[in-house]
């Protein structure tokens, strides 16, 4: 696994600014676009970091943004999955604006805390809300990359059917993987006949879903504010250990 | 800075003049106030809440919540920067400083260890959190602390990155040798100056 590289003085290494290369553009859902990267120098990282993109203008001026890498350690672009806000300046640029060939510059990977690996053992409970789905696909795709490991659950609240990213690669491992679970709520409207969720992420949910904790189990959560601090303080009443729940936000501020 | 032009990219939302120069470089201003945190929001009765001063001083410290409360307060309009990127300016807090937590403390300790429900911690040099530079704050533009943003209590140091601000904070153990906090040791810098962009480890 990846390391701060350490410089024989002790001192470590500043995580440099990597010039990256937009190698192709997936739109996910209306809002939402993955943009892979050709990242020469990457040094590898963990499912749930993060990078920083920092963007610079003709005049100079620059923005830098965080965002959560999508793909698992085991593949050879970096995915970088954007939900589009109307009025950022970062997320429209790499939704609408880049195209293949295009240079941005990002350094990473940081974040320690928010990660896993099969060798981090299980379950996997993992409670995504929108494009906080990210980080928690990165361990997904990485734990089917390494043939299965523990059994993990998703509980994934979309707004509505279309908007739910990565729908079709989710159903695929699913049924390739007796051990992955994924259960969508839809929680603004519904398609006809849909016999799943359709209300936010609550208590009954979630002990519906992941049952009464299990040795081992792991929760991750990832997503707008109400829906972390939902999740993980049910997540609390239901038995998880305060050590076993970590979270990370993705508030509708910045873009 | 440096960089290369990325083809394309423009400013949206170029700050003024005035703002500009109240961000640190790498910095963007929001108006709503995003909540981080690694793990659960605890959620500790003010009837077991206390704070202490605890390690390299003669006689431990304590208060109660009604104790802390007496104390002599403090409102001050501070601007806050998480290193997440956003900035907020003019943060209306109220609390106790810590010149008047360690007012007399006699110790050898350079260093504290800031320690909170929830198991988080952070370092700060003493020689950063003295001179009205660091609170314990309880109330956020007039109104009790809301638990998601480190309520009832926590640390205010906003010269520095915003997670040495360490939320449910409880006490601050005096050390004589600098101790690595949670973030301090998962990659983040260990000092934190916004100023100096010193937001990961090497920074």
């Amino acid at each position: 696994m990846v390391e701060l590289e350490t410089a024989v003085v002790g001192q470590p290494r500043r995580l440099p600014w990597l010039a990256a290369t937009v190698a192709a553009k997936i739109p996910e859902t209306p809002e939402a676009t993955t943009v892979l990267f050709d990242v020469p120098g990457w040094p590898g990282h963990r499912p749930g970091q993060h990078v920083d993109v920092r963007l610079t203008a003709e005049d100079g001026y620059q923005a830098q943004r965080s965002y959560s890498i999508a793909s698992p350690p085991e593949a050879s672009q970096l995915a970088l999955t954007v939900q589009r806000l109307g009025d950022g300046e970062v997320s429209p640029y790499l939704t609408d604006e880049v195209r293949p060939g295009d240079l941005i510059e990002l350094r990473g990977p940081i974040g320690g805390y928010f990660t896993w690996t099969v060798a981090d053992g299980g379950p996997l409970l993992l409670v995504a809300g929108g494009s906080g789905v990210a980080p928690l696909m990165a361990m997904v795709r990485h734990r089917a990359a390494a043939g299965g490991g523990p059994p993990a659950t998703l509980l994934y609240s979309s707004r509505s059917w279309d908007e739910i990213i990565f729908r079709d690669e989710l159903a695929g491992l699913v049924v390739a993987d007796d051990g992955l679970a994924v259960v969508h709520t839809l929680t603004r409207s519904q398609p006809p006949g849909w016999t799943g969720y359709g209300r936010r992420v609550d208590a009954a949910m979630l002990g519906e879903v992941f049952g009464p904790p299990t040795a081992g189990a792991v929760a991750y959560a990832c997503g707008p504010t109400p829906l972390v601090e939902r999740a993980a303080t049910d997540l609390l009443a239901l038995g998880y250990a305060p050590d076993r729940i970590r979270t990370e936000r993705f508030g509708p501020s910045g873009g | 800075m440096g960089g290369f032009v990325s083809r394309g990219f423009r400013s949206r939302r170029r700050p003024d003049a005035e703002t500009a120069e109240r961000l640190p470089p790498g910095q963007y201003l929001t108006r709503d106030f995003p909540v981080l945190s690694a793990g659960p929001t605890p959620r500790t009765s003010l009837s077991t809440w206390d704070f202490s001063v605890v390690g390299a001083l003669p006689e431990p410290r304590r208060w109660t919540w009604d104790e802390f409360q007496a104390l002599p307060t403090e409102t001050v309009t501070k601007d806050i920067h998480c290193v997440t990127k956003w900035s907020k300016f003019d943060t209306v807090w109220e609390g106790v400083s810590l010149d008047t937590l360690l007012a007399g403390v006699e110790t050898d300790a350079t260093h504290l260890v800031a320690f909170c429900d929830g198991g988080y911690t952070t370092n700060l040099p003493l020689a950063e959190v003295t001179g009205g530079r660091a609170w314990v704050a309880f109330t956020f533009d007039g109104a009790p602390l809301a638990p998601e943003h480190g309520g009832p209590a926590r640390l205010l140091v906003p010269h520095l990155y915003f997670w040495k601000s360490a939320k449910w904070v409880r006490g601050l153990e005096l050390v004589e040798r600098d101790r690595p906090g949670f973030w301090e040791t998962l990659g983040y810098h260990n000092h934190a100056d916004p100023w100096r962009e010193q937001r990961y480890q090497g920074d």
